[in-house]
């Protein structure tokens, strides 16, 4: 039994199942991230004054990834376009290209999450607040930082000011309260990672399809090029999508 | 195209059955629509039933506070421990109950039963498909609609018990109850939504892509539209819930804030969070998908009802278009009036008059789908047979369930009725007596389809009137006691605003309006004594049953009955084309009552 229009569009429609299917899946991930771009806007606008920080996030970082994912739009229309075209060889360069980026872009995302783990805000019983890197942590229970010394949390909420960063040690007996900054020490950050992890699982369920479809996957090449080519174009319209998410995410997390 | 099924099955085994697959690709891992539709089918009905026995025993339990349940209560106790000691329901345990059961009946069973089921088992052949369009999709929405059912069932028995928020687990009351069953209804939910999900998709791109050749939209049974539309609404409203779910999620395990504000106390000392947060974020997200879901419970009913009225009156629906277009209307207007259930949360009364305003406008085609339906029965001749008896039942019971929607929609009255057993009663009478007894007409009537006999006719009668007077009887006394200001979630039948207890005090309850609930207690347990023959009806009948003369023992219209009985895998003997609408019953001058959509015009 075989169903129709798997592979052929429906001439009345115009498209076959699987790109209507694709084409409504990312109906629902618009209302899936849309739930949660309106989740940010009402918790920012809603947020206590001075408690909404800016400028915690590395601009030159989340550009060079936003550059990553553009150019990994273009390698994967390309990808298709050979599939199109006929030209195996080029399709597995450009496919491979995707792929690339896609990891070099979920190894710049992870850097950026071990940066705000390790950085910590240090409550000292002098009232004082350090905040900065951890570097080590000393048997005796003593922590070296590198950061600065604030009086008021206040003074933390624009991470753009500039200060001048030192190695500070402190003592033990003198930490009140310690928190790194994880999804758990404020609520900017906790849509951070809400939004930024979500996107990253995304990337990575793309990175799976997109690398079947340049290794085992590639196969059907042989047996049934159509039909591959329509599983490296739905799976195009989905990586796009990834992309056009980030897009949003970037000055919404970034730079506003 | 009448094809009898001892002439159709050589032929269709020999077309789509080149080797018999074995027990476990056939009944565990099939992607053929139909078994799938049945797995969905037979899985929601038991959850139906577990969700029915949750509720019995709170009944018990708001009758008799503080008694031990009689049979059921040393089992529960053994069962489930402390929270149910000497066989009494205790107030977390009634908790848990009542947010199970909420979260059962809509999310385990009623959906999956109209849109999993009935969706799937019937819309590939209503529009003359061999199958759905992504066939192992729709076995891996079942399989994670039945893994999250499990991880929702299991979660009575971990330490804590089940989750205990009410089926809105509205933080951070959710937040603060200290058991882990909360993070199991919210893994549940990203399961259920991930399911639908996929279902939706399916059931979308097999209407657009794969209707059977001159099968254009106007002549797509109601049926198929009200599928389509619920489809939509699962597909566009779940996801803002999977991102509350998941932002809820990350406020249980890892620490945030997103629903829980600054300053909050729990148990009289600060919780330890970073706060910031909005509790009333969570309530708009959560109805932003729920408010669409009630339409997702109705469409599919009345897709139901509309094809068993025009096979019963043996004439064409009345005001086919108007009925489409009214369930297109119902879901695009259901995207716009959330905030309904939020008059009383503070939000600002501009805001309460715009979802006011878009919740009186739903109401308009609701109505105009009801009033098609019921002039269709003008001048009909009615077969007044078991599906025709649920399906007529059904219009006055989901009128009074619509019609007392009214006052909850106005922001003032609501005042008065919010968090009553009035609107229990109200979302009751549309799901239980509404939807479920749509989903009773629908399974007497495609019975011979599926089994080639018909379910008993004097045990569905019984059946369908005791079941009729009962539900009547558990829900029609809630109106009362809402009116009296008997609010919802009490453990103890409201016993405590008594006036025996608090004498004097304006507002407090009289024995008549708490008698009532020993009323409803056996209202309830006439319902559940009124199922016995159906479910031994259901299962006697597959084998015993009276046999169905034809195919199409209804002489009815539409695609799904010009199948061999049951339809094999890939359905339909030969492909199908359309010729005609889907309705055409007692048309003049043709001979017969009935013309089949694939019955090709009469040569002239």
């Amino acid at each position: 039994m075989d169903i129709p229009y798997t592979v052929e569009a429906r001439p009345d429609t115009g498209v076959y199942n699987a790109k209507v299917g694709m084409w409504l899946f990312l109906a629902s991930e618009v209302m899936l991230f849309g739930g949660l771009f309106s989740s940010y806007i009402l918790l920012r606008v809603g947020a206590p004054a001075g408690t909404w920080p800016s400028g915690l996030l590395s601009v030159p970082l989340g550009t060079i990834n936003t550059i990553i994912l553009a150019l990994s739009a273009i390698t994967t229309l390309m990808a298709w376009v050979a599939c199109k075209s006929r030209m195996f060889e080029r399709f597995k360069l450009f496919q491979g290209l995707t792929i690339l980026l896609a990891i070099i872009f979920l190894c710049v995302k992870s850097y950026e999450y071990r940066d705000k783990l390790t950085h910590y805000e240090v409550v000292l019983k002098s009232g004082e607040i350090a905040d900065g890197h951890l570097i080590r942590r000393e048997p005796s229970g003593d922590i070296v930082l590198h950061g600065h010394v604030v009086k008021e949390h206040a003074e933390l909420m624009n991470g753009r000011k500039h200060v001048e960063h030192r190695e500070l040690t402190i003592a033990k007996d003198q930490i009140v309260r310690m928190q790194n900054y994880g999804p758990w020490h404020n609520t900017f950050l906790a849509i951070y990672f809400t939004m930024s992890g979500l996107h990253a699982l995304h990337i990575l369920g793309g990175l799976v399809v997109m690398g079947y479809l340049w290794g085992p996957g590639s196969r059907m090449w042989k047996t049934d090029p159509d039909r591959f080519t329509n599983r490296v174009e739905v799976s195009g319209l989905f990586w796009h999508f990834v992309d056009l998410v980030w897009i949003f995410l970037f000055p919404t997390l970034y730079l506003i | 195209m009448q094809a009898t099924s001892h002439a159709a099955h050589p032929a269709a085994r020999q077309d789509t059955h080149h080797e018999a697959p074995g027990f476990w690709r056939s009944y565990v891992f099939s992607i053929d629509h139909k078994v799938i539709g049945i797995q969905y089918g037979l899985t929601a009905l038991c959850f139906l039933l577990f969700g029915f026995f949750l509720m019995l025993m709170m009944r018990w339990q708001i009758a008799h506070p503080g008694e031990a349940i009689p049979l059921l209560g040393s089992f529960l106790q053994g069962l489930l421990g402390d929270v149910a000691a000497n066989g009494i329901i205790s107030p977390e345990l009634y908790n848990s109950f009542g947010a199970m059961h909420g979260t059962i009946m809509v999310f385990l069973a009623i959906v999956p039963l109209a849109v999993g089921a009935y969706g799937n088992y019937l819309v590939p052949l209503q529009i003359g498909a061999n199958d759905m369009a992504f066939p192992k999709l729709n076995m891996m929405s079942y399989q994670i609609y039945f893994l999250g059912g499990i991880i929702m069932f299991v979660s009575f028995f971990i330490p804590g018990g089940a989750a205990q928020s009410g089926w809105t687990s509205y933080p951070p009351l959710s937040m603060s109850v200290p058991t882990d069953g909360q993070t199991f209804w919210l893994i549940g939910m990203v399961f259920l939504i991930t399911s639908s999900l996929l279902g939706s998709v399916n059931i979308i791109t097999t209407v657009i892509q794969l209707r059977a050749p001159g099968l254009t939209w106007m002549r797509l049974p109601f049926f198929v539209w009200a599928q389509f539309t619920a489809s939509f609404l699962l597909l566009l409203a779940f996801p803002p819930l999977e991102a509350a779910g998941v932002m809820q999620l990350m406020d249980k395990v890892a620490g945030t804030s997103f629903f829980l504000p600054t300053g909050l106390a729990v148990g009289g000392n600060l919780a330890n969070i970073s706060g910031g947060g909005s509790p009333l974020l969570w309530q708009h997200l959560f109805w932003f998908l729920a408010h669409p879901e009630v339409y997702v419970l109705i469409l599919p009913a009345m897709g139901i009802i509309s094809e068993i009225i025009a096979n019963n009156t043996r004439k064409p629906l009345w005001g086919y278009k108007s009925l489409v277009y009214g369930a297109l209307g119902i879901g695009f207007v259901s995207f716009l009036v959330w905030a309904h259930h939020m008059y009383l949360t503070g939000m600002g009364t501009h805001i309460a008059t715009f979802f006011q305003t878009t919740t009186m406008i739903i109401s308009i085609p609701s109505v105009i789908i009801l009033t098609c339906l019921l002039m269709s029965l003008w001048g009909g001749s009615i077969r007044f047979n078991t599906p025709m008896l649920f399906a007529l039942a059904f219009l006055p019971m989901f009128g009074i369930g619509g019609l007392t929607g009214l006052p909850l929609g106005f922001s003032v009255a609501d005042i008065h009725l919010h968090d009553t057993y009035y609107v229990i009663g109200h979302f009751h009478y549309v799901v239980a007596p509404g939807t479920i007894f749509a989903l009773f007409a629908g399974i007497y009537f495609w019975f011979p389809k599926l089994t080639g006999r018909y379910m008993n006719e004097y045990w569905g009668k019984i059946h369908f009137w005791t079941s009729l007077i009962f539900m009547n009887f558990v829900f029609m006394p809630m109106f009362v006691q809402g009116f009296s200001g008997m609010l919802r979630r009490m453990s103890d039948g409201a016993v405590q605003y008594s006036d025996l207890k608090v004498e004097g005090v304006t507002g407090a309850l009289s024995s008549t309006v708490i008698g009532l609930n020993n009323f409803i207690l056996w209202g309830a347990v006439g319902l559940g004594l009124a199922q016995i023959p159906f479910i031994i009806n259901l299962f006697w009948s597959i084998s015993h049953g009276e046999e169905a003369e034809s195919d199409n023992p209804w002489n009815a219209t539409t695609l799904d009955w010009q199948t061999p009985t049951p339809p094999p895998h890939g359905n339909f003997v030969t492909p199908p084309s359309v010729y005609r609408g889907p309705y055409e019953y007692s048309v003049p001058g043709t001979g017969r009552d009935f013309i089949p959509q694939d019955e090709p015009p009469a040569a002239r």
